[in-house]
């Protein structure tokens, strides 16, 4: 019955079974089949970007904003090394994604061909699965379990690579309904006897505090955690990468931690007796030394689907391995069934110990100035856009004020790359974005050096019309870098100057876009106003900063949480 | 502390480098690993001894779990369990060196598996320090060469590792 597709028309037809819609990619000799085969159906949308890393990068940005697998398409050699810092950048922040490679035929391969890198070997370390196809009967159950392993569990990245005497074979086509496999069985309900050791803690809390992660916001589980926060009353931090899992201007939420959190959420962390992590993995940039980690005994829950990621940096008490989203509805429902509460008087007491923390008001900047301040673009951002927003940023100082100053209430508004901490992610993730969320505004929080490193994607932006609003906060330095020279190298300020600057706005405006200099306080409101009313275009905002500008507070690299340098 | 730690996993071309790639990439010591199939040619069981705290054996073992392609994992030094290691030696045995050295391998109870007038090749079977102690008792200088296998290991009675 079945006729025999080649393996480029399987490739397609699995994309489609999936309900792929798009996917981000760049063409060359190893994909050739393939993109033939885009090219003879509609199903698939492709996305030409103008850099494999963008591609990835795109790829990532539309999973993160849609919790969808975002599927990247690029030819062998230069095309998968290209794509390397997409791939570990999605990793280092779990990111589901599927990249698909091509690769020299399977009778050339180890011969040095042309174009041939070894993208298995190259990849193995920053994906949680790869896949050489050189038997095209196994090419679409491999597919399969690609998106399968991509989204399921601790979600990540998975490659395909796909060799081009593979992608021309035919063979008879059928797309499996599921995949069984004996080595991989991701968890997702915790162990109920754990969860109501949990419970028994949390009732016992006197100075009981929530630290939530990334986990929360891949997991789908905002509201719960949510629900949870207003119904136990507690202080509640998000980790940089959970910033949206509950809402930030909602009256328990203390503020990012880490090291440029909030002194609050810093100082409840270090003192409460009862810690709730969720999906977070107490990471060097969160709780910086863990041997300064704890001023008093204390009880540790720590829910996270991944067991490796729990007693790896620190100890825990009641570890829950589960998906956060099912622990906590078990946890709220078994919490719901007790007639018990936390002690209220100790709470209260807590409280007024927390909002000591907050009266220190650690994020003050002059706001009245001359110069512009970049902390104040953020705050104007976050007004004209009424905080519904989708906001990615690139790696730097820009990116801590965007963390810092822009409230996020839902999950999936704020895309950045904190794992990995990669220049360069801000615009291509934006794209993505865009393409996951056609109506939605998308600004990307930027720095004159982030933005150089993927900045040919202007022109991948006119072609298919995006209308992202680019806020440049340009200080004339790498940022992060001079303060960390200014803090601990005597002021030497190595090779962080931004030296032979483009002019932006003609810059935007050769690549077909509206490009604006900004250089007064006065002027940030209006100019954002009108950016945003450009609603079909692309608007690059060039913010003439504060050189000196410094991210505050800040915990110094290999030390504890209570020991912030404050404004 | 010594770990002895059991595997098995999907016979597959990458599976061995996914596990050795982890090790140098997290930075853990290996000191032997041995591979081989099974019974079941679709899966392949392979024993890794390491020294490192309990704390970070956890996390190897965590991690090891973590890798798709492996199937199950389990630390036989938590239980009473079983080790050999195989070593083929080939010494310079010349005049009454040869008795000598003959009377060392029946205590050891290993066996020589080949001569010449020159040398003998001796395989011996045991724990890790057994071998070490037949090093140590012939005389250095008539070591030409030696081969190990690294550690095997299987649980004492009951305990069994199967997919
Ligand atoms: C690809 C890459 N290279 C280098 C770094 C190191 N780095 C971190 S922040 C930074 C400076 C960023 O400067 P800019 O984009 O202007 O942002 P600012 O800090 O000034 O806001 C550098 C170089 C990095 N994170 N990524």
């Amino acid at each position: 019955m079945d006729t025999e597709l080649t393996g480029a028309e399987i490739t397609i037809r699995c994309l489609q079974e999936e309900g792929v819609d798009y996917i981000f990619g760049y063409p060359g000799g190893a994909v050739l089949y393939i993109y033939d085969e885009l090219f003879k159906q509609d199903k698939v949308k492709h996305v030409l970007v103008r850099h494999e890393q963008a591609a990835v990068h795109a790829a990532d940005g539309y999973a993160r904003s849609s919790n969808k697998v975002g599927v990247a398409l690029v030819t062998s050699g230069p095309g998968v090394t290209n794509a390397v810092t997409g791939i570990a950048t999605a990793y280092m922040d779990s990111i589901p994604l599927v990249i698909i490679s091509g690769q020299v035929p399977t009778y050339a391969i180890g011969l040095d061909a042309f174009q041939e890198v070894d993208t298995v070997g190259i990849t193995r370390p920053c994906v949680k699965h790869n896949f050489l196809v050189k038997d095209i009967t196994e090419l679409a159950t491999t597919i399969k379990k690609a998106f399968y392993i991509a989204s399921t569990g601790r979600p990540g990245p998975v490659l395909v690579d796909i060799p081009k005497d593979v992608s021309q074979q035919k063979t008879a086509f059928a797309y499996p309904e599921s995949v069984a496999m004996r080595s991989y069985h991701p968890v997702t309900k915790g162990h109920s006897g754990q969860i109501k050791k949990a419970v028994q803690l949390i009732l016992d809390a006197k100075r009981p505090m929530i630290y939530a992660g990334g986990g929360v916001i891949l997991s789908d589980a905002a509201m719960q955690l949510t629900e949870l926060v207003r119904m136990l009353g507690f202080p509640c931090t998000n980790t940089l990468m959970g910033l949206g899992g509950f809402p930030a201007t909602d009256k328990h939420f203390v503020g990012m931690l880490g090291m440029h959190g909030t002194y609050e959420a810093n100082m409840a962390m270090q003192h409460c007796d009862v810690l709730i992590a969720i999906g977070a993995r107490f990471d060097d940039r969160v709780i910086g030394n863990p041997k300064h980690f704890s001023n008093e005994e204390r009880k540790i829950i720590h829910i996270d689907i991944d067991p490796s990621s729990i007693s790896k940096r620190v100890k825990v008490d009641v570890p829950i391995v589960g998906g956060v989203s099912d622990v906590l509805d078990e946890l709220i429902k078994l919490l719901k069934a007790r007639k018990e509460k936390p002690d209220q008087i100790a709470l209260k007491a807590w409280w007024t110990q927390v909002d000591l923390w907050r009266a220190r008001d650690c994020l003050k900047y002059d706001r009245a100035s001359a110069i512009i301040k970049p902390q104040m673009v953020v705050e104007k951002l976050y007004q004209v856009t009424k905080g519904n927003a989708f906001i990615t940023s690139d790696v730097g100082q820009h990116q801590m004020w965007a963390a810092q100053f822009y409230k996020f209430d839902k999950p999936r508004r704020w895309i950045n790359s904190g794992g990995l901490g990669t220049m360069g992610f801000g615009l291509p993730a934006a794209m993505g974005v865009q393409f996951a969320n056609p109506r939605g505004s998308v600004a990307c929080i930027t720095g004159e050096a982030s933005i150089q490193m993927c900045i040919q994607e202007l022109s991948t932006c006119k072609q298919y019309g995006l209308p992202l609003k680019i806020v440049n906060l340009n200080n004339r330095y790498m940022g992060m870098v001079r303060q960390w020279q200014e803090f601990f190298h005597g002021n030497r300020y190595a090779e962080s100057y931004m030296d032979a600057l483009p002019n932006f706005v003609k810059l935007a405006e050769s690549y077909g876009h509206v490009g604006m200099k900004i250089e007064q306080p006065g002027d940030i409101e209006g100019a954002l106003k009108e950016a945003f009313k450009l609603k079909d275009r692309l608007v690059f905002m060039d913010f003439i900063t504060d050189q000196t500008e410094n991210v505050f507070p800040m915990i110094p690299g290999g030390k504890g949480l209570s020991e912030m340098i404050l404004v | 502390m010594r770990h002895i730690i059991s595997l098995l996993m999907e016979n597959e071309a990458g599976a061995l480098s996914r596990v050795a790639g982890l090790f140098s990439a997290r930075g853990y010591n290996i000191e032997s690993l041995t591979v081989a199939p099974t019974e079941d040619p679709t899966l392949s069981r392979m024993t890794l001894v390491t020294v490192d705290s309990d704390d970070v054996v956890e996390q190897i073992t965590k991690q090891l779990n973590k890798l798709i392609e492996v199937v199950k994992v389990v630390d036989l030094s938590d239980g009473v369990h079983i080790e050999r290691e195989l070593m083929l030696v080939k010494v310079r045995a010349v005049d009454k060196e040869r008795e000598e050295i003959k009377r060392m391998v029946d205590i050891f109870r290993g066996r020589i598996i080949d001569v010449t007038d020159k040398s003998y090749t001796i395989e011996l079977t045991g724990t890790g320090s057994k071998l070490d102690a037949f090093l140590d008792t012939i005389e250095r200088s008539t070591i030409l060469e030696t081969v190990r296998t690294g550690a095997s290991g299987i649980g004492r009675g009951e305990r069994i590792l199967k997919a």
